[in-house]
């Protein structure tokens, strides 16, 4: 099976390399995207209209999607201020950052939580796709991820007696690794007998997705009863192991440090793929096995690193999201998840790229928050329709990217026209 | 009669086959109507049946030795448990006739879109969205339904809501050469969300209405007058679902068709090498086209079951991951329609002792649910008999 080479120029493409051709294939690797978003947006927006009956609550609709995801935040200036960090300083600053006084501040809160999660879901397809790999088990890494990082924080109590600082590394570590060893299988298999990793990664979702839930099912090992929930859930995460929340209550969901977790993720990701013997390698094997194996590069190797890789990031997402703002792990959680999914969406969208992944997450992580029910108005459109949108345009997304190479085409033809036509 | 016999298996294979059956006896020792209570008999048959497949396996009966060996492990872990437990819970969960009866249930939503991914995988194009058609089916059956007012007009409308979401994967992945697994993975994504969104939309919050017609059980009354079986056959097969029954033709019909007629032959080559088809005149585009349409109406078929069939209502994601185990069921089954059947079936069976366990260990049965997935991951590794794919598969062919 071929995956996608989103880098690859589509057929058709000049194939003289001028710095001019070369300019305008990035502005088309910019645009394609663009485009795939704004086609996915207009057919949903079919949807919104066929459910709304009217032009102007289809605007509406989605522009209260856009300030239910808080990113309007970035538009209301005024003259506020904001603590200095280690001081009880304030100085001016152009916007409000107090989440009670400003909804949008706590709606945006909410979706860089999504974004932390996305960007490190993201980025486990995307390095996997690198190496020529699709990864479809960022679901299963993920709540490999979340579930070890939950049994080390709950399960281990001596481990509470390490300083705080220590315990989150070692929790999130715990995460990292659960995340790495589920898709090293994956990679294993792949490097020495060949399995195709689409199936194994698939097969391995659903093991790790009933495996979490016997965890903590009824009767299960390690289910608690103090959750105080109707659904079986573990332990609580003790108040130690919590992220420190920086922006916004830690009670109310605020903002945890997770987010410069990502941010680092997305620069390691760039050095590791750019600048590492590693990355090379990896990118090789990406770009053609068989030349690769001729230049002496250990093909099974990189497919067993590379996988690796990739679940260590989507563990790091299950750990970060555990010890952020879930604190506990239930059958609902465990089930209830698509970040995987949305992850490949990010992936493919963003074109494998650190940018790319860190910007593609922004817009799904702003979808998720926005089709929250709480963001929408009842008169204008059903707010409990808003989530099941949300999957469609996320689908749609996937689809079209599937066939960017088609709008890339049309985009160079639309080009030599014009320049037909100018001279 | 003598063709069949010259097509038993000899050899290392039939000593292979013993093992497996082996393997099965020891976890047949220990539960009912035997129930053998000391841990030593399933343990030493299984242990046995392993041996008999190690054997074979190291004369080179890799695939059949491989089976032997994991059947001889697998009985003997259940025959194991079984004596731990008491014979009273044993003789409610298990039931022969109730269990395989289950397991019929659970296997034919399966069943239909394995068969369904066959055909496509057969053709060259990966089905990873057979869950977004089967869920797409099972939504407009029962909307079909509801608004016809007959259960043959909503299993037709399912179905070719099906066909359309199949067509739909073509034209990206055969015309627009889009990558076939992101094709799949957009498909099963817009199918939940489509039929969340029209479900809740048009049934809100009440869910769909009772009393819609249903697809019809088929009540075979004689069944409990066969003599020492009856009970065993009524609670099997006395009183299943229309659809069940035509799961059974299918594979028969499927199997015809894809390795008794040139049409099948047509699907396979392009599967194999399209290239060669095409140079023979064999047209790949419209082969694939109507295969990959074929898929998804046989996987909405699957969906209709699971919503008309067999509860009568829809419910958001009612599908809840079938389509993969249907996938998983495919590879198990080397891409063959019988084998994909029997996986099928070992999946039912798995699936029906998990809703039995149910009532005494909710998180033993959530265990239960894995197995199928780790059944499928250790024959792919090649562990038990290489599963091999067709060899154009997943590649879109350019025609020159």
């Amino acid at each position: 099976m071929t995956v996608t080479q989103v880098e690859s120029p589509p057929p058709g493409a000049p194939d003289a390399a001028t710095p001019e051709s070369r300019w305008l294939e990035r502005l088309d690797g910019v645009l394609a995207p663009i485009i795939t978003v704004l086609l996915a947006f207009l057919i949903s927006g079919v949807v919104v209209y066929l459910t709304t009956r009217d032009l102007g609550d289809t605007l509406e609709t989605y522009r209260a999607i856009f300030r239910g995801s808080g990113l309007s935040w970035f538009f209301e200036l005024g003259g506020h201020d904001i603590g200095v960090p280690f001081s009880d300083a304030r100085v001016w600053f152009p916007w409000e950052t107090d989440d009670i006084a400003s909804l949008a501040a706590a709606n945006l809160q909410q979706t860089l939580i999504g974004w932390t999660a996305l960007v490190l879901v993201g980025l486990a397809v995307a390095f996997a796709f690198r190496c020529g790999l699709f990864n479809i088990g960022g679901q299963g890494q993920y709540i490999a991820g979340s579930t070890a990082a939950i049994l080390v924080a709950t399960e281990l109590p001596d481990l509470v007696d390490l300083p705080r600082v220590l315990l989150i590394v070692v929790t999130i570590l715990a995460g990292m690794l659960a995340g790495a060893f589920v898709a090293g299988i994956a990679g294993f298999l792949k490097g020495t007998v060949g399995a195709h990793e689409v199936i194994t990664t698939i097969m391995l979702n659903w093991i790790v997705l009933w495996v979490a839930t016997y965890l903590f099912a009824v009767d299960g090992p390690f289910q608690t009863e103090e959750g105080g929930g109707a659904v079986p859930s573990s332990a609580d995460v003790p108040e130690k192991a919590k992220l420190p929340v920086f922006w916004g209550d830690p009670l109310l969901q605020g903002l945890h440090i997770g987010l410069f977790v990502a941010l680092a993720s997305l620069v390691v990701y760039a050095f590791l793929l750019n600048r590492t013997t590693l990355g090379y390698e990896v990118r090789a094997v990406g770009f053609n096995p068989d030349a690769a194996r001729y230049g002496g590069i250990s093909v099974a190797r990189n497919y067993f690193l590379a996988m690796a890789i990739s679940g260590t990031f989507a563990g790091l997402a299950g750990a970060l999201d555990s010890l952020g703002w879930q604190f506990r792990l239930d059958q609902t959680t465990i089930q209830g998840t698509t970040i995987g999914f949305t992850g490949i969406a990010v992936a493919l969208l963003g074109r494998n790229t650190a940018v790319g992944v860190g910007l593609a997450a922004l817009l799904f992580a702003a979808l998720e928050t926005g089709t929250a029910s709480r963001n929408l108005d009842p008169e204008i459109f059903p707010p409990d329709l808003a989530s099941s949108l949300a999957i469609i345009i996320q689908g749609l997304v996937v689809l079209f990217v599937g066939a960017q190479f088609v709008i890339l085409l049309l985009l160079r033809r639309a080009r030599t026209r014009s320049a037909a036509g100018s001279t | 009669m003598r063709r069949l016999a010259t097509r038993l298996p000899r050899g290392w294979r039939a000593v292979a086959w013993v093992g497996v059956l082996v393997g099965v006896a020891a976890a047949l020792s220990s539960l009912p109507p035997i129930t053998i209570r000391s841990p030593v008999v399933p343990v030493v048959i299984g242990l046995f049946a392993f041996t008999v497949g190690l054997g074979s396996w190291i004369r080179g009966e890799r695939r059949i030795g491989g089976y032997a060996m994991a059947a001889g492990v697998i009985g003997l872990l259940i025959g194991y448990l079984a004596t731990r437990s008491s014979v009273g819970n044993l003789e409610t969960v298990v039931v022969w006739g109730a269990l395989l009866g289950a397991a019929l249930r659970y296997a034919t939503p399966l069943l239909f879109a394995s068969l369904g991914g066959l055909f496509s995988e057969r053709s060259g194009v990966v089905n990873i969205g057979l869950e977004g058609m089967m869920l797409i089916g099972a939504f407009f059956a029962v909307w079909g339904a509801d608004v016809g007012g007959h259960w043959t007009l909503g299993l037709l409308i399912g179905v070719a809501a099906g066909g359309l979401t199949g067509l739909l994967h073509a034209f990206f992945s055969i015309t627009l050469r889009a990558d076939q697994i992101v094709g799949g993975t957009a498909i099963n994504l817009i199918a939940l969300g489509l039929t969340s969104y029209l479900f809740l939309r048009i049934y809100g919050n009440e869910g769909t209405p009772t009393g819609i017609s249903e697809i019809p059980n088929v009540s075979i009354g004689f069944l409990d007058e066969t003599p020492g079986i009856g009970g065993f056959l009524d609670d099997a097969l006395g009183d299943q679902n229309l659809l069940i029954w035509a799961a059974f033709v299918l594979v028969l019909a499927v199997w015809i068709v894809v390795f008794k007629t040139p049409v099948g032959l047509r699907i396979r080559s392009v599967g194999e090498h399209p290239r060669a088809a095409d140079t023979v005149g064999i047209n790949v585009y419209l082969t694939r086209y109507g295969a990959v349409t074929l898929s998804g109406m046989l996987a909405a078929a699957g969906g209709a079951y699971l919503s008309l069939g067999a509860l009568a209502t829809f419910d958001q994601n009612i599908t809840a991951g079938k389509g993969f185990i249907a996938l998983a069921a495919l590879i198990f089954g080397n891409w063959r329609p019988f084998g994909a059947a029997a996986a099928c079936l070992l999946f039912g069976v798995s699936g029906a002792l998990a809703t039995a366990l149910q009532t005494y260990s909710t998180s033993a049965s959530y265990l239960f649910e894995a197995l199928p997935y780790a059944l499928t991951l250790v024959a792919v590794a090649g562990v038990i008999g290489r599963s091999i794919p067709p060899a154009a598969v997943g590649k879109p062919y350019v025609k020159q």
